[in-house]
């Protein structure tokens, strides 16, 4: 007996966790799946109907915009944050005085939740109160920065106050990085007569591959859930022009009565990420396993 | 020749040094502007420049926010639900940290058939996006009788919060050479005495930095809060919320940013003390992916 | 879901006897506690918190205690929210705020209590006009308790602004875009707006009403008739609609309402088209009505009444204390000294009949006759754009086409096809 525990411990610890996650991530999944086949409106109800919510969402004008806003949003953050945070971390690297000072406030905006800051952000790109006012101000006139009251434009801003919050845990995880980096093999390039940039591109960088694939891991976790940044920002406006899927879904079902298309929004939601992170997953997992 | 190549040295400092703090800058003007604001009066908010700095700082707002503004009909500023929060980050930190260590440590020191898969599922399990738990979740709470109590509340933080921790641990156990585990094997030590005594010890770094991240994730979090907290047992960010929306006889918000900036002091506090730990505990490991 | 009914009619049962108990107790205005009151609601703001602080006394000196449940923000999106995770925990508040359609379908579900008892006890059959009690019936029985009534289709002009713009304030649209014209070229915003989905709808529920008329307005935005939906009247509607598209400032998406109000307090700005609650504002930056601000039906809409009831839904319990209380609140709410008080911090006029009209202002008496002539002349119509009209999700496709075409550069032609097709597709 004590023996089978023995043997059996690892999986025994594992065992509440597994449970947890089966039920809470995975039966959770599939209730919303199941739910997302019924008419349900104001509650859950077990009336099912096929694909019929499907064919309704896609029907919807306001889904369209949010898929595209997603699209524009998780490309541009992703790749924004990414080059920034590297820079940054580059630039850090070399030895600069008052490195702690200027890291904690890079690093600072990820302390802080979205539903503090939002206020402000709202004013510094709000075109009467904010950053135009005070170009304004100053004396340049014709100083336009309205993107957060325009249609075609509001998602950008989006994007700034979301790179803003995440860049400099990017650029952490990056320091930390090239802090790994063995020195010996820095200094072998430059004996090689490697240049500075040379040597970042064809020596560090490879390096960082973990690095990224951490960093895009943690952002699109972020971006996927960028819903409380919407919220607080534009409210999803002007109109619906800043609405992203999560907060498409969280008003179709607790706002609109309608549980079952809100369901489908949620899946598809989540058939997005398994189409763009399994593969990814699967090919880094399974290089490092060859390792 | 030297003295050539030395200028051309200082002006790429130069340059470093002008990016960085051009970007310290940008990094910094929304705490500026919510500072700035919370010390001064509405007169002044009205008709000054949102970058000024106060003619005349007050700590009024503070005052105001700390212990009288009204959220909704209670008027006690947001004291009471700065105390609800520590009693739901603490435990919930604690939980989800210690889980998150044994999960790490066996997924990568133990593994055993399928405990791949399991890490893979688990991984893929911090991407539901939360709205789409939020109706089962009520439904389970309400079954197990933890509707609307701090220890249920606590419980969905653990459960969503231990993928990320299993995650930071299990990275960065891989990392620790398994002849330890080895050698400890030999000398007779069995899987919780290698666990206290190999691998707790090498930990310091990770335990930083997963007590950060998951220290403010909680505290941040808004929509489990607001969901499955009850009446009088709501976090800070529920109580900031109501603050802001709250406004009687004109918006105050010099008083919002206070009660903004007193919302986010504890997590900043961590970042500013610990921020220096958390980078060394990333170098340390928990990037190697 | 079957389960719940079961339970809640065996509450019902339950209610019957602790009704009389309670009655009773409010008769000898007794101070032993009667249980508690959780009430979930997201007045938060202005004359609503005074208006709640006012309730909450109220019920603790009839022995009640009241547990705040404040959920702000999103025009009650947050707390819709944790209204369905409770009610789907099995947790439920006591009473929440809940109005309209909505109240039926949270009835249909069983979630909520029947009042009946109390209702019958204090004759709110009477008490009520018949608009006011449908919306609290479910299936004839009382499941809420009205606390005012709000007149949607106001517009809040300042008198200033006008005279030195050499303006005079519209009453019909085709003279309010002659006028926003003569504002503009003076230098004046003409329409103060909060480009907020449902400020958009308030707006445009405005100009269906002004264009359209009250027939109109009902087969199309509250029987949902599709002929009446995809008429040249609603065209016509959409047109008006975008003509006011020049009239807003560049800045105005996501303003706040009541910031579009203080431009109009200011002088920065002519007219502003919302609900009485516009008037607690005013009042707080110290303005008198007729002289510093005036209070003019919306454009085309005059002798109409769009109106808009907040109203506390009751949810079973399972405790027959917390029933007990239910009930006392239930019957505080219909009281004249609540009715009162609530409706003039709040700026809406009393639910009930039987309401001194001597504390309240000249606007609020505008909206008490427009009420009953309205009411005779059949132009009473719910507002749509505050979820009175229709269901949520039928709301929230209007809301959607509303809101999408006054900040884009749709054609009016393409609105209605929008509308036409989003409300079928929502229905």
């Amino acid at each position: 007996m004590l023996n089978f525990l023995e043997k059996n411990l690892p999986k025994i610890v594992l065992a509440p966790t597994t449970i947890v996650m089966v039920v809470c991530m995975y039966g959770f999944i599939v209730w919303t799946g199941l739910l997302s086949l019924t008419k349900s409106r104001m509650m859950p109800q077990w009336d099912f109907v096929g694909l019929d919510q499907y064919r309704r969402l896609f029907a919807n004008p306001r889904w369209d915009v949010a898929v595209d806003n997603l699209f524009v949003f998780l490309i541009l953050f992703i790749i924004i944050a990414l080059v920034l945070g590297l820079f940054l971390a580059i630039f850090l690297d070399q030895k600069i005085r008052a490195e702690g000072a200027i890291r904690t406030i890079y690093l600072y905006p990820m302390a802080i939740s979205f539903i503090v800051t939002g206020t402000a952000w709202k004013w510094i790109l709000n075109p009467g109160l904010g950053i135009e006012k005070l170009m304004n101000d100053w004396g340049f006139v014709g100083f336009e920065f309205r993107w957060l009251v325009e249609q075609d434009m509001a998602i950008y801003t989006i994007v700034i106050a979301a790179v803003w919050q995440s860049s400099g845990f990017v650029m952490a995880l990056f320091l930390a990085g090239l802090r790994g980096v063995d020195e010996n093999l820095t200094k072998a390039a430059k004996i090689d007569g490697a240049s500075t940039v040379q040597l970042y591109w064809h020596v560090v960088l490879p390096l960082m591959r973990p690095v990224f694939f951490s960093a895009i891991v943690i952002l699109t976790h972020i971006a996927i859930k960028s819903f409380d940044l919407v919220q607080a920002l534009t409210g999803g406006g002007p109109g619906y022009a800043s609405d992203l899927p999560a907060n498409f879904m969280y008003t179709f079902t607790f706002n609109r009565a309608q549980i079952g298309l809100g369901a489908s929004s949620a899946m598809i939601m989540l058939f997005g990420v398994l189409a763009i992170l399994i593969p990814y997953l699967y090919s880094e997992l399974r290089e490092k396993n060859h390792d | 020749m030297t003295s050539l190549k030395l200028t051309k040295y200082n002006i790429g400092r130069a340059f470093i040094y002008l990016i960085l703090l051009f970007f310290a800058f940008l990094y910094l003007a929304p705490l500026y502007v919510m500072f700035t604001t919370s010390l001064k009066d509405i007169e002044e908010i009205r008709s000054g420049n949102l970058m000024a700095l106060p003619i005349d700082p007050t700590f009024y707002a503070w005052k105001k926010a700390w212990s009288s503004a009204c959220t909704g009909s209670e008027c006690n500023g947001l004291a009471p639900y700065f105390w609800n929060s520590v009693r739901i980050v603490v435990p919930a930190v604690i939980i989800s940290t210690i889980v998150g260590a044994f999960n790490g440590y066996v997924l990568a020191k133990w593994k055993f058939k399928g405990s791949e898969f399991l890490f893979g599922a688990l991984l893929f399990g911090c991407f539901i996006p939360f709205q789409v738990i939020l109706l089962p979740m009520a439904k389970l709470l309400g079954m197990l009788g933890l509707a609307n109590t701090v220890t249920g509340l606590v419980l969905v933080h653990v459960i969503y919060g231990v993928a990320f921790t299993t995650l930071f641990f299990r990275n960065y156990y891989v990392g620790i050479p398994t002849e330890l585990v080895r050698a400890a094997k030999l000398d007779g030590a069995g899987f919780f005495a290698i666990f206290r005594h190999v691998f707790i010890p090498l930990s310091a770094p990770i335990f930083v930095v997963t007590i950060i991240w998951q220290f403010t994730q909680i505290w941040n979090d808004f929509l489990f809060g607001v969901v499955y907290s009850g009446s009088g047992t709501q976090p800070i960010t529920v109580a900031l919320n109501n603050l802001v929306n709250t406004s009687v006889g004109g918006k105050e918000y010099n008083v919002d940013m206070a009660a903004a900036i007193i919302a986010a002091l504890p997590t900043l506090a961590v970042y500013v003390i610990a921020g220096k730990y958390f980078v060394r505990g990333l170098t340390a490991g928990a990037v190697k992916g | 879901m079957c389960g719940i009914n079961i339970i809640s009619m065996e509450k019902n049962m339950k209610n019957t006897i602790s009704t009389l108990a309670a009655t009773a107790l409010l008769a000898s205005t007794t101070s032993v506690s009667a249980g508690e009151v959780e009430v979930l609601h997201w007045w938060t703001s202005g004359g609503e918190a005074a208006s709640v602080n006012y309730l909450k006394d109220k019920l603790s000196d009839a022995g009640v205690t009241w547990t705040d449940f404040a959920v702000a923000g999103g025009g009650g999106e947050n707390a819709m929210t944790v209204l369905k995770s409770r009610a789907i925990s099995g947790n439920p508040p006591t009473a929440a705020q809940i109005k309209g359609p909505s109240i039926q379908e949270w009835g249909e579900l069983g979630f909520l209590a029947d009042i009946d008892d109390v209702a019958k006890a204090n004759d709110w059959d009477n008490l009520l006009p018949a608009v006011v009690s449908d919306v609290m019936k479910h299936n004839g029985k009382y499941v809420a308790a009205p606390v005012n009534v709000h007149r949607v289709n106001w517009m809040w002009s300042n008198p200033e602004v006008y005279a030195s713009a050499g303006a005079t304030i519209p009453t019909t649209w085709d003279d309010f875009m002659v006028q926003a014209k003569k504002l503009q070229a003076a230098g004046f915003v003409a329409l103060a707006h909060g480009g907020q989905p449902w400020q958009d709808a308030t707006v445009f529920e405005a100009v269906v009403l002004g264009v359209g008329g009250a027939d109109y307005y009902n087969s199309a935005f509250v029987d949902l008739d599709m002929d009446a939906l995809n008429s040249s009247t609603t065209l016509e509607v959409f047109e008006t609609f975008g003509n006011l598209r020049q009239f807003v400032d560049a800045n105005s998406p996501g303003r706040d309402w009541n910031v579009a109000t203080s431009m109009v307090i200011e002088g920065k700005a002519g007219s502003q088209i919302m609900g009485d609650w516009a008037k607690g504002e005013f009042k707080v930056a110290g303005k008198s009505v007729g002289t510093d601000y005036v209070c003019t039906a919306a454009p085309g809409t005059s002798g109409a009444h769009t109106f808009n009831i907040d109203s506390f839904a009751f949810f079973a319990q399972s405790d027959a204390s917390s029933t007990e209380a239910q009930n006392i609140m239930a019957a505080e709410i219909l009281g004249t000294d609540f009715q009162t008080v609530f409706n003039l911090n709040k700026g809406s006029i009393p639910a009930r009949l039987g309401v001194s009209r001597a504390e309240f202002d000249t606007c609020a008496h505008d909206s008490m006759d427009a009420f009953v002539s309205a009411s005779a002349s059949g132009s009473l119509v719910p507002s749509f754009a505050h979820g009175m009209a229709m269901s949520s999700a039928v709301g929230g496709a209007v809301t959607d086409t509303a809101t999408n075409f006054f900040n884009s550069d749709q054609s009016a032609a393409d609105g209605v096809a929008q509308l036409v097709a989003s409300v079928k597709a929502a229905m």
